[in-house]
C-alpha cells in the first residue's frame, strides 16, 4: 500500500493516473486468480463459471439444434431425434413447443452472461461514485445520498422490479435499468462504509496536503484500497443479479419470448411439470450451477484475501 | 434512548412518504392503462375515458396523491381497483396467511442455522466447518423458483408425497405448507448460518475464551457459558432482518405454490397497477422493515451494553 503514499507525480491528470492504477489492479487480479489455486472451493467456483463462459462464447458450435426451431414436442431426455430432423438424440428432451432443451439452455447461457455482468457493471458505475462522494465529503451530500439509498432499499425489492418492468415494459435494456436502479444503493452503502474507514488514512492526508482534487483523492487514493471487499461483493452480486434476471423471467417479465431465457423456460414449461418435469428441471440446474460458481468463487477470493 | 426512538420514528415517516411518492411516480408512467386492466382490452376509448374521469384519474398527479395521503392517514386505504372491495378487506387476511408461512419458516430456520453456525464456528477450518460452509453456499445458490421446481419434481412428481400446490382451497392444510416452507428454509438458512459462524469464530479467538480453556474449564462449559452469550448477539440482528424479507421476499414462493399470501398479493397488485392496494401493501412492508430494524437496534444495545446511542 505504501506505493500510494509517495512518489505520486502530481502533474499527471487524474484520469490517466486512474487508468494506470486500474491496469495495475487488473495485473494484481490476475495474480489473485493464480493464488486461487490454493483454495479448492474457489477453484471449483472458477471452474463452474469458466464452463458457462465457454458455453456462452460458442453456443453455435455446442448446441445440436437451433434454439428456436420446432422439431418434435414433448420428448423425454435421451429420446431419439426423427431422421427427418437429422437424427441423433435429444439429450435433455424437448419442450412444450418441440424445441431442444439442451440447445435452449446453451443459448440461454449467452443471454444471462451478457446481461447479468452488464447490469452489475452499471450498478457499480452508479453506486461507486455515490458511495465515494457520500463517504468522503460527508455533510449534506452524505445525508441526501444516504436518504435516497434508504428509500430505495426499504422498498420490497421485488416490488420495485415488478413495478418498473411492468411499467416500462420487458426488454433487455429495461432489465439492466431496473437492476441498476435497485442495486446501486446497496453498492453505495458498502462503498460508503469502506470510505469512512479509509478516509482517515495517512496517504489520504498526504494527498490532501499536496492539494489534490477531491475526485482524484477518491478515485486514485481511496478506491484502489477498497478493492478487496468490492471484488468479493461483485462476485456475490453477480450471482444475485443472475437470480434476479431468472426471477423476472420466471414471473413472465424477463426477456420477451422466443429468447431462450432460463427463467422464462422454467415459466413456460411449468404447466407440464407433472408429466414432463425435465423441461423445467434442467434450466433450474443450469441457473443454480452458474450462481453456485460465482458464490464459491467469492468465497475462495475472500479466503485468500483474509490469508494475506 | 427515547430521543433515538423518536428520531427513528421521524425518519420512518419521512421514508414512508418518500416511498409512496416514488411509487406514485412509477405508476404515473402510462397511468391511463389501468382502465384497460379494468375494462378489458376490447373497451373503447370513450369507455376508458369515462372510467378514468369518474375515478379521478384525470386530475393532476399531486391532487390525486394528496387525496390518497389524506385518506391514508385517517386509516382509509381506498378501494382496490382489481378486487372492487376496500383494500383492508383483501390485505389483512393475506397478511395473516404470510405471517403463518413466515413464522413456520423462522421456526425451522432459527434453530437449524444457529445450531449449524455455532457448530462450524466452534472449530474454524475443521472438516465439519468446511462441510457446513459449502452446504450453506450450495443451498443459497439455488434460487427459490429453482428449488421450488426441484423439490416439486422430487416430492410431488417422483415420490408423490406432498401436494404440489398450496392454495388452501379446502381450509387450512398443514401438508400444503411443507413445500413452501422447505423452499424458504433452504434459501434462507445458509445466510443466517454463515453469519452465526463468523460471529462464533470471532468470539473463539478472544482472550477470555483462551483464558477459560487454559484455566481448565470443560469445553462444554466454555462454549455454553462463555462463548454462546457473545456469539449470538450478531445473529440476533440478522434474524430480525429476515422478517421483512419473509414478508415481501416470498413473492416467488407464493406465486409458484399459489399460496394466497401477501407476496402474491403484491405481485398481483403491481401487475394490475392497482395503485391503492399497492400503496397500502408497500406502506405495510416499509413499516415492518423500519420497525424490525429499530427493534434489532434497540435489542442490540440491550444484549451488548458496550454499545450506546449518542
Amino acid at each position: 500500500m505504501s506505493d500510494q503514499t509517495i512518489g505520486v507525480p502530481s502533474g499527471e491528470p487524474a484520469a490517466t493516473l486512474f487508468f494506470k492504477r486500474l491496469w495495475r489492479a487488473i495485473e494484481r487480479l490476475v495474480d489473485a486468480v493464480l493464488l486461487l489455486r490454493e483454495s479448492v472451493v474457489g477453484m471449483v467456483g472458477a471452474g463452474l463459471v469458466a464452463f458457462w463462459v465457454i458455453v456462452a462464447l460458442m453456443p453455435g458450435w455446442l448446441a445440436p439444434f437451433d434454439p428456436l426451431q420446432t422439431i418434435l414436442p414433448l420428448q423425454k431426455p435421451f429420446a431419439p431425434v426423427p431422421d427427418a430432423a437429422g437424427g441423433g438424440t435429444f439429450w435433455l428432451g424437448t419442450d412444450l413447443l418441440g424445441r431442444d432443451v439442451l440447445s435452449r439452455i446453451i443459448h440461454g447461457a449467452r443471454q444471462v452472461l451478457i446481461y447479468a455482468p452488464l447490469a452489475t457493471f452499471c450498478a457499480y458505475f452508479v453506486g461507486v461514485p455515490m458511495g465515494l462522494a457520500a463517504g468522503y465529503k460527508r455533510g449534506w451530500v452524505d445525508d441526501v445520498v444516504s436518504f435516497i439509498a434508504n428509500v430505495i432499499l426499504s422498498f420490497p425489492i421485488l416490488v420495485l422490479y415488478v413495478v418498473i418492468i411492468a411499467t416500462i415494459g420487458a426488454s433487455a435494456f429495461n432489465i439492466v435499468l431496473a437492476v441498476t436502479f435497485a442495486s446501486a444503493p446497496g453498492i453505495m452503502r458498502i462503498v460508503r462504509g469502506l470510505v469512512l474507514d479509509l478516509r482517515n488514512r495517512e496517504y489520504v492526508f498526504a494527498a490532501e496536503t499536496r492539494g489534490e482534487s477531491n475526485w482524484r483523492i477518491m478515485l486514485v487514493e481511496i478506491l484502489p484500497n477498497a478493492r478487496g471487499p468490492l471484488i468479493v461483493d461483485s462476485c456475490l452480486r453477480l450471482g444475485y443479479v443472475i437470480i434476479t434476471i431468472g426471477v423476472l423471467g420466471f414471473l413472465g417479465l424477463g426477456l420477451p419470448p422466443p429468447h431462450p431465457d432460463w427463467g422464462g423456460m422454467i415459466n413456460e414449461n411449468r404447466a407440464m411439470a407433472m408429466s414432463f418435469p425435465h423441461m423445467a428441471v434442467f434450466p433450474c440446474l443450469a441457473i443454480s450451477s452458474l450462481v453456485l460458481g460465482f458464490n464459491l468463487l467469492a468465497d475462495g477470493l475472500r479466503e485468500i484475501a483474509l490469508r494475506d | 434512548m427515547l430521543v433515538f426512538i423518536m428520531r427513528r420514528f421521524g425518519t420512518m415517516i419521512l421514508t414512508m412518504i418518500a416511498v409512496s411518492i416514488l411509487l406514485f411516480l412509477l405508476l404515473e408512467v402510462n397511468v391511463g392503462s389501468v382502465a384497460i386492466k379494468v375494462l378489458g382490452p376490447y373497451s373503447s376509448e370513450d369507455q376508458r375515458n369515462i372510467w378514468l374521469q369518474t375515478h379521478g384519474y384525470l386530475d393532476p398527479m399531486y391532487e390525486r396523491y394528496l387525496r390518497w395521503l389524506g385518506h391514508f392517514v385517517i386509516g382509509d386505504f381506498g378501494e382496490s381497483v382489481r378486487f372492487k372491495v376496500p383494500v383492508g378487506d383483501v390485505m389483512w387476511p393475506r397478511l395473516g396467511a404470510t405471517a403463518i408461512l413466515g413464522a413456520a419458516t423462522l421456526l425451522v430456520v432459527v434453530p437449524v442455522s444457529l445450531g449449524l453456525g455455532v457448530l462450524s464456528g466452534m472449530r474454524e477450518g475443521s472438516k465439519l466447518d468446511r462441510t457446513i460452509s459449502v452446504t450453506s453456499i450450495l443451498t443459497t445458490s439455488v434460487p427459490e423458483f429453482a428449488s421450488a421446481v426441484l423439490l416439486s419434481a422430487i416430492f410431488v412428481y417422483s415420490l408423490k408425497l406432498l401436494p404440489g400446490t398450496s392454495g388452501m382451497s379446502d381450509g387450512f392444510d398443514l401438508r400444503q405448507l411443507v413445500l413452501p416452507v422447505m423452499v424458504l428454509v433452504l434459501y434462507d438458512f445458509g445466510y443466517v448460518a454463515r453469519m452465526t459462524r463468523a460471529s462464533m469464530a470471532e468470539v473463539m479467538t478472544t482472550h477470555y475464551i483462551r483464558t477459560a480453556v487454559l484455566k481448565g474449564l470443560p469445553y462444554r462449559t466454555v462454549i455454553l457459558r462463555h462463548a454462546l452469550r457473545n456469539a449470538l448477539i450478531a445473529p440476533f440482528t440478522v434474524i430480525m432482518l429476515q422478517i421483512p424479507w419473509l414478508l415481501s421476499g416470498v413473492i416467488v414462493v407464493e406465486f409458484y405454490f399459489a399460496y394466497k399470501g401477501f407476496g402474491a398479493l403484491i405481485l398481483e397488485a403491481s401487475l394490475n397497477k392497482d395503485v391503492f392496494l399497492l400503496e397500502a401493501c408497500t406502506m405495510v412492508a416499509v413499516f415492518v422493515t423500519v420497525m424490525t430494524q429499530m427493534i434489532s437496534d434497540v435489542g442490540y444495545t440491550y444484549l451488548n451494553p458496550r454499545i450506546r446511542f449518542a
